[in-house]
Parts: C-alpha cells; structure tokens; sequence
C-alpha cells in the first residue's frame, strides 16, 4: 500500500489543523472486515484523471459519512472510530478502463431506522456531485437482518394480494387506461368496464393521471369503481383498477386513498416521484387499511439507466421493498423499455424472494436476507403482447402483472376482445407449461392452437406477429455468467 | 355467464386427463392437492366445502381424478375445483386453483347498488342463486 493511504494513527498528527487525504483520515482500511449488522455499499466510482481510486473511494466513504473536506478536532468528542464509513476493497471493472467497484462498509449506528430518507440522504447525498469524481454510480447495496427489520416492508405482499383476489397459479393480467390523457371521466370508465369484463385482473391509470381539467379525480374514481363492481360481477371475480392517489401534499393523497377505500376498491397508486418519505407514509397507510399498493416507477431512468453515473435500479427496487409498497414496475425484457435478461432477472428476484445469493451475472453483488418482509410483485409493462406469451412466462415466471396496454386497447376488435385475447393466451401457456411442454420452443404452436377456438387471440397474434423492440441494452452487468472475479 | 375463476376458466372445459395432468404437475412440486365444491360462486367466498381433507401423501395425480369423480357424483349440480397447497415458508398459501365442474346453467351476479352521500355508491355483488337456500340453488 501506499502511504499516503495508511491511516496516520498518530492524534497528534491526525487531528492537526488542515487537509488531508481521506485515506489517511481513516476511510479507507483494507483489512476491515464488515460486521454482519453493517450496511454496505458499492458504488461505481469514476475517478478525475490523476485521481489515485483507493483516495477516490474513501473520499465517497468520508463524504457520505462524517467528513468534511478538512480535519475538524471535534473528531475526538466522538467515537468517531465506529461512524466513519469504511472502503474496504478497491476493484477495477471488468473491460472498463477508468472504473472501479469501490466496496464502502457502514455501522448500523449511521442510520435513522426504517427511514429510506435517511440513508439516502447519507449515501447518495452530497457525495453524488464532489468534484473528485468524473461519475458515480451506486450499483448495488448488502442491507443488514438488522436493518431491515426496522421497515415495514411491503403492506400486502405477493401471498395475501393473491388470496384477496382469489387468484392463483398464474401470472396477473393489467392494462393501462390510453390515451393517458384527455379522456373524461366516463370515457375512461369504459375502458376499464371493457378489458375487466374481457379477462383483465386490473387496469391501471398512467403516472400522470391525477386531477387535470379534462378530469378531475372524484370523477374518474366514481366511474371506475363503477365499471369494476360491473364487470365483477359479468364474471365472478375480483377486479381492480389502481386508482392513482398522487397529489401535491400528504393531505390530498390521503383524502383521495381514503375515498378510494370508500368506494371499495382494492388497490391504490402511487408515483415513485412523490418522494421517499411519502412513499412510506402511503404504505403505512395501505397496511392500515387493507388496500394494495402500486407504484409506478415515474423518473427512474434519469439516474438509473446510464452505467457510470446515477443509481442502478436494483438498489431503487431493495428501498422500495422495506419503504413498503406491494407492486412495482420491473421491466419485461422483451417489451420497448430498457432491461436485458439477466439485470432483469436479478430485480425480479430482490422483488420476490426470501434471500438473494450473489449473482454478479445479474448484477447482484451481495447476499441478501430479507428476513421475512413481504415479497414484491414485479410489473411489466411498455410494449408486450399476446405472441410473446411464452417468453414473458419463461423470463418472468408466474408471480407478475403482466400489463398489455396497447396489446389490450389497441386490439382491431376492440377492448374485450383484446382483454380476452391475451387471457387466453396466459392460461393456455400456463397450462402447456404445467403439462410438460417446451414452452420456449414451442410457444408460437401453443398460441395457433389456442387461437383456434379463440377468434381475438387470432386476431391479435395476426395484428402484432411482427412486432419486437431489438435494441442493445444500455445496462448490461458487468460479468459473465462465469465470473472471473471472486468475491 | 360463464364464472371465470381459476387459473383455467377461458380455456375449454378441462377433460380428466387435462385434470390429471395439472394435479401431477402440483404433485410433483410437492403440493398437496384438494378438492372443493360450492352453490356459492361469490368472488370472496374463500371457504367452499371441503371433499375430504387435501392430499398431503398422495404421489398420483389419478387419485385426484377419482376424487373430483366422486365428488361429481354427489355435486354435480355445483361448482368444484381443485386447489393445490404449498406449506413452504414464506407461502403456505394456495399455488393452483382451477374449476373442474360446473352448474348446467350458470345465472351469475347482479350489482346492488346504494346510492349515498354525494354522488357515492356502495357496491354489493350477489349471486342470483343465493336467493334460494343451500342445496336448492342449482338443478
């Protein structure tokens, strides 16, 4: 090691006034091991040319723990030891030159608990715009049992939302109500009343639907809890439409949840934009009142979808799961939204599972337990259809909504057929697949023969047959499903 | 109408090796298999009648089959599925539900609506057949 980046142990030395590199102040110790309730972080750091990437990451610990850019003798009326925040392993990335894994280990005693606003406000607060850095990307997070067990975690969870639908054994069916914008409150009740009676389980406002003048949002929940309760009872089932609740203040949203919960809706919805904290209070709000909540993922690509600087989207996902909400958006692979197979995969499974083993071949750098808060159910949404059936249940599995918007509304024979269409599809996929056949291979068959005693699934599968969104994905992980790199 | 409740209800009528093979699908991942039937189709009625306790030991999915055999036998007139159960931790909640029997007719649900405060309704959805007593619902 160079020493310039030993820690000056010397007080005398160390708490002189002036400047110093944050690697001699302390933030960087290379033979620490991370305590099992620490919080750990790994951040993509970008170093300045001329910038040495071992000071680099410890001035990311220094400056999201307790440093200032110069010694400060107040240092010594603290346990200041415990509260700085340690890099402790410096990794250059795989086939990019001028990256590097930087691996910054936190105490417990750092963090408010069950407050995301909090840890934020630490670890990409201040430290995200410091000079030394070309980008920084916080690319992954090891949450403590102990930590997380100061969250509430998601109100419902995947296991009770299915048993208050009453629905089982296959993946959830949604659309999103288009135009997004114009229609009035009658026009947008029909849509709902259509694709619920044609098969959908939900339908969904989009993430700017709020109270605009064309309509205002008492009207499109009365006409929407309308079209619900019609079109369960055309059918015999639980039907839902994620009312969106987001608003300016806390006070609006929670007058319009509760009218929501009035008119007996089961699920309400929220935008990631409103912020983290009152992401929480909804979900607080949602336990209290046996209501399902959505989130939809509004403003996530404007700092999780470029590499080297911003916060991936499975760090967002691992907040949203202890903040507390019980579906977000995940990305569908094969749709027209960002997301290759296997970063895919790796969201997925911080949403649904019990514990997540490293899988740097997804993008997973840590193992993480979740210590029994509830599971997500990840949505996926923007530019599917019927004749992928067989890759959306291969890619995703069974416990996601699957929402075919304009797969739905845009069918040439209207709503229901295309609600119908793609519920057909689903069930006869999910029944091929359970009766042991290669869904991956033979999935177009599957359809063709569905289709023959469905005529909109026909239809559907002859309006979209050609429709893919081929584009190279801009986040890919950064190994090969057989790392090189040892962890 | 047509109830479309389970995983299964757009498709054709299951046959019973259609049952058969999806009972063997629950079976091989180690989930216990059961059979229910119902005059009472309404989307929240959880608790339909239980036909014998769930299969916990059973590794054929044939079994499965005689037992919504038998259970047609005796209501044939009602709605029966099949549901498989999965205690793992973390579940233990139902992983597959399908209806596998059905009513010759099906009158289906009617909305009641009481018209409150302000332009508020309360909704209430009713099956037309809960108007006769148990047993008297169906043919």
């Amino acid at each position: 090691m160079k020493d310039d980046a030993k820690t000056v142990t010397d007080a005398k030395k160390r708490y002189s006034a002036g400047v110093m590199k944050y690697a001699q102040m302390g933030y960087w110790e290379p033979d620490y091991e991370p305590k099992d309730t620490d919080i750990i972080a790994l951040f993509r750091i970008t170093p300045q040319d001329g910038v040495d990437e071992i000071e680099a990451a410890a001035a990311v610990a220094g400056e999201s723990s307790t440093a200032t850019w110069t010694v400060v003798w107040t240092d010594r009326l603290t346990a200041c030891d415990k509260y700085r925040a340690k890099a402790y392993r410096v990794d250059p990335v795989p086939n990019s030159p001028g990256e590097f894994f930087a691996y910054i280990a936190y105490d417990l005693d750092l963090f408010e608990p069950g407050s995301i606003a909090n840890l934020t406000a630490s670890i990409i607060g201040n430290v995200f715009g410091f000079k030394p850095l070309k980008a920084l990307r916080l690319e992954d997070m090891r949450l403590s049992t102990a930590y997380v067990k100061t969250f509430q975690g998601p109100a419902t969870g995947i296991v009770v939302e299915r048993e208050r639908l009453n629905a089982y054994g296959r993946p959830l069916l949604g659309a999103t109500v288009k135009p997004k914008l114009g229609l009035s409150g009658r026009n947008y009740g029909r849509v709902v009343y259509e694709a619920l009676k044609g098969g959908l389980d939900f339908t969904k406002d989009d993430e700017n639907i709020n109270s605009q003048p064309f309509m205002h949002w008492r009207d499109r929940f009365l006409y929407c809890m309308e079209a619900v309760n019609r079109a369960s009872a055309a059918t015999g089932e639980v039907k839902g439409t994620y009312l969106n609740v987001t608003a300016a203040t806390m006070e609006e949203m929670y007058e319009r949840a509760e009218f929501a919960k009035s008119l007996g809706s089961v699920i309400i919805m929220i935008d990631l934009v409103i912020g983290y904290t009152a992401i929480q209070s909804m979900a607080k709000w949602a336990r209290a009142n046996d209501m399902i909540l959505h989130l939809h993922r509004a403003g996530h690509s404007t700092y999780t979808r470029q590499r080297s600087h911003g916060v991936s989207f499975r760090v967002i996902a691992k907040w949203m799961r202890l903040s507390g909400v019980d579906h977000l958006h995940a990305g569908t692979v094969v749709g027209k939204l960002e997301g290759d197979p296997a970063t895919t995969k790796g969201y997925y499974d911080i949403f649904r599972e019990e514990y997540n083993p490293m899988a740097l071949e997804n993008g997973i750098f840590f193992d993480q337990d979740w210590a029994s808060l509830n599971k997500m159910m990840p949505v996926a949404s923007g530019g599917i259809h019927a004749g992928q059936m067989h890759q959306l249940l291969t890619y995703l599995g069974e416990d996601v909504v699957l929402q075919f918007g304009g797969g739905t509304i845009g069918h040439p024979h209207g709503i229901e057929a295309g609600a119908t269409a793609n519920r057909v599809a689903l069930e006869s996929m999910v029944f091929a697949r359970n009766a042991g056949r290669d869904i991956w291979n033979e999935g177009e068959d599957i359809l063709r023969d569905a289709a023959k005693t469905c005529t909109p699934l026909k239809q559907a599968l002859d309006t979209w047959k050609d429709v893919t969104f081929d584009y190279a994905s801009t986040d890919a992980p950064d190994f090969a499903p057989t790392p090189e790199v040892s962890a | 109408m047509r109830l479309r409740q389970g995983q299964f209800s757009f498709l054709p009528d299951l046959t019973d090796d259609d049952i058969r093979t999806q009972a063997q699908y629950a079976i091989d991942n180690g989930w216990a298999v059961s059979v229910e039937y119902t005059d009472d189709p309404h989307p929240r009625n959880s608790y339909w009648e239980m036909w014998g306790h769930p299969m916990f030991d059973n590794p054929d999915a044939a079994a499965v089959v005689f037992e919504v055999n038998e259970c047609r036998k005796e209501h044939g007139g009602k709605y029966i599925r099949v549901l498989a159960f999965d205690a793992t931790a973390g579940w233990e909640s139902i992983r597959m539900s399908f209806i596998v029997n059905r009513p010759a007719e099906e009158p289906g649900f009617r909305v009641v609506r009481q018209e409150v405060d302000g332009r508020s309704v309360r909704y209430t959805i009713e099956s037309y057949a809960v108007r006769e007593p148990e047993g008297q619902r169906y043919a």
